[in-house]
């Protein structure tokens, strides 16, 4: 247990501190949390070269296309979540400092979330318009992603936990996680449909929320045991 | 309240030896009450005056769907109780709990694909119970993959536990969304058994289709939560002392 001393922190510093040293340690290295983005926008451009280019069909399929597109990104995002730090032991020290580490591994998952969540966000509104999406939806497009890539991040650091160091490790996460993100995909996928559509999103919004405020709740705890499980 | 009763009953050479007693009587009741099932079901049951003969099909379908969820729960709470008191009995369990579940997900995918052919006109409907199954079919699937991933036994128990517990949060979750997904899109009239009110010539044939699913539910999955104990357990005394005990 933390011991204290002149030198010993709370969680909640040890956090702050956690989210600096992740956030510097990525800005010296943009190549790597670049490439989910790059994925994002390679994945929606297939879209319209594989069916048909025009906007007024393309408007029908762009929520599935933009919900399919970050999904898959966000989940080859995972891979960077703790691989890194749990190869050459940050992991391993942060599980046996006495802080809580289910804290710790959600101030790793709002970096994670900001590196990789937040640019798709930022990237949907060019996406979404491409694919036909009308200039009034880009608001609920927007919420809907911030919801959703949050919500993805936290049930996938779950996946990234307990697939931590094995060798078959990015074909297992995606069998993993694909199957407990369906919700966040329906009400996604749903809430932007209706912003396209220039409809009220607010029942599937609350809906993420809601998955939001659970998970944020219940997988931090997860992640920190599974974790301490791939740590053994 | 003791727990003591529950870790004596999970003590490893107790639960081998119980289970390889009740797995006979288990085997037999599973296999009179699945005659008896059938014969009811698919010879005594009047044809249903809408859908004839083809109805017939719901004497496996229904128990395979119920006991495809009910297996996953029973997976929850044998990987819960593993995790929870560290018992390796329990994971044991959990882990036979799998590829049974994943085979009555399978049947009832398939038995109400050829259903749906004659009935609806299609293999394939995103139905929102369709979909949640099959859904449902590949959690069971993660679980199986992350399992076979993980070399180390106690480490395998412990990830697949966690994996297990945090689908079974999910899995209502899945189950509404889908159902709210789809009921945007269409809603069905015809899929309607829970609510349909059966004649007793057909529901006692299917209760006992019910009954007979969850005894060779018990049977297979007790049979391999066996093995698993022999596995694990390969190395200790009692093992070499119940085989010389059946040699002699």
């Amino acid at each position: 247990m933390n011991v204290a001393g002149p030198n010993s922190v709370s969680s909640g510093e040890a956090g702050w501190l956690l989210v600096r040293r992740d956030l510097r340690l990525a800005l010296r290295r943009p190549g790597e949390w670049l490439q989910p983005l790059m994925f994002f926008f390679v994945v929606t451009t297939l879209f319209p070269l594989s069916t048909d280019p025009q906007l007024s069909r393309l408007r029908d399929i762009a929520p599935g296309a933009l919900w399919v597109a970050a999904l898959l990104s966000c989940l080859l995002a995972l891979e960077l979540l703790f691989r890194e730090d749990g190869q050459d032991g940050t992991l391993e020290q942060l599980a046996v400092s006495g802080l809580s580490l289910s804290w710790l591994l959600l101030a790793k998952c709002c970096v994670h979330w900001l590196l990789t969540g937040l640019p798709l966000v930022l990237a949907a509104p060019l996406v979404a318009t491409a694919l036909g999406a009308p200039y009034a939806a880009i608001p609920g497009i927007l919420a809907a992603l911030l919801l959703g890539s949050i919500a993805l991040s936290l049930i996938g650091a779950v996946g990234a936990g307990l697939t931590l160091g094995l060798r078959r490790g990015g074909a297992l996460l995606a069998l993993l996680v694909l199957p407990l993100a369906v919700p966040v995909l329906i009400f996604g996928a749903r809430a932007t449909a209706l912003a396209i559509a220039l409809e009220p999103t607010s029942a599937p919004m609350y809906m993420l929320g809601a998955i939001v405020v659970l998970s944020a709740t219940l997988a931090p705890l997860g992640a920190a045991a599974a974790v301490r499980i791939s740590l053994e | 309240m003791s727990w003591a009763w529950l870790h004596r009953y999970a003590s490893p050479p107790l639960f081998f030896r119980i289970a390889g007693r009740v797995i006979p009587w288990v085997s037999w009741l599973a296999a009179i009450t699945g005659a008896a099932g059938l014969i009811g079901g698919l010879g005594l049951a009047p044809p249903d005056y809408q859908q004839g003969e083809g109805y017939r099909i719901i004497f496996v379908h229904v128990p395979a769907a119920v006991l495809s969820t009910m297996a996953y729960g029973v997976m929850a709470g044998a990987a819960g109780m593993g995790l929870i008191w560290r018992m390796n009995v329990a994971h044991a369990v959990a882990a036979s709990c799998a590829s049974v579940g994943a085979w009555f997900t399978v049947l009832a995918l398939t038995t109400g694909s050829l259903w749906g052919r004659p009935m609806w006109g299609t293999y394939w409907e995103w139905d929102p119970r369709l979909t949640s199954e099959l859904v449902l079919l590949f959690l069971y699937l993660g679980y199986m993959g992350l399992r076979s991933a993980i070399d180390d036994t106690a480490r395998a128990d412990r990830a697949s536990a966690v994996l297990v517990l945090v689908g079974v949060i999910n899995l209502p979750i899945i189950h509404y969304s889908v159902d709210w997904w789809n009921s945007l899109h269409q809603g069905h009239t015809l899929l309607k058994f829970g609510k349909a009110s059966m004649p007793p010539s057909m529901l006692v044939p299917l209760l006992l289709m019910m009954l007979a699913f969850l005894l060779y539910f018990a049977a297979i999955m007790l049979t391999r939560a066996r093995g698993e104990v022999l596995r694990r357990e390969r190395n200790a005394r009692w093992i070499s002392e119940a085989i010389g005990a059946l040699a002699t």
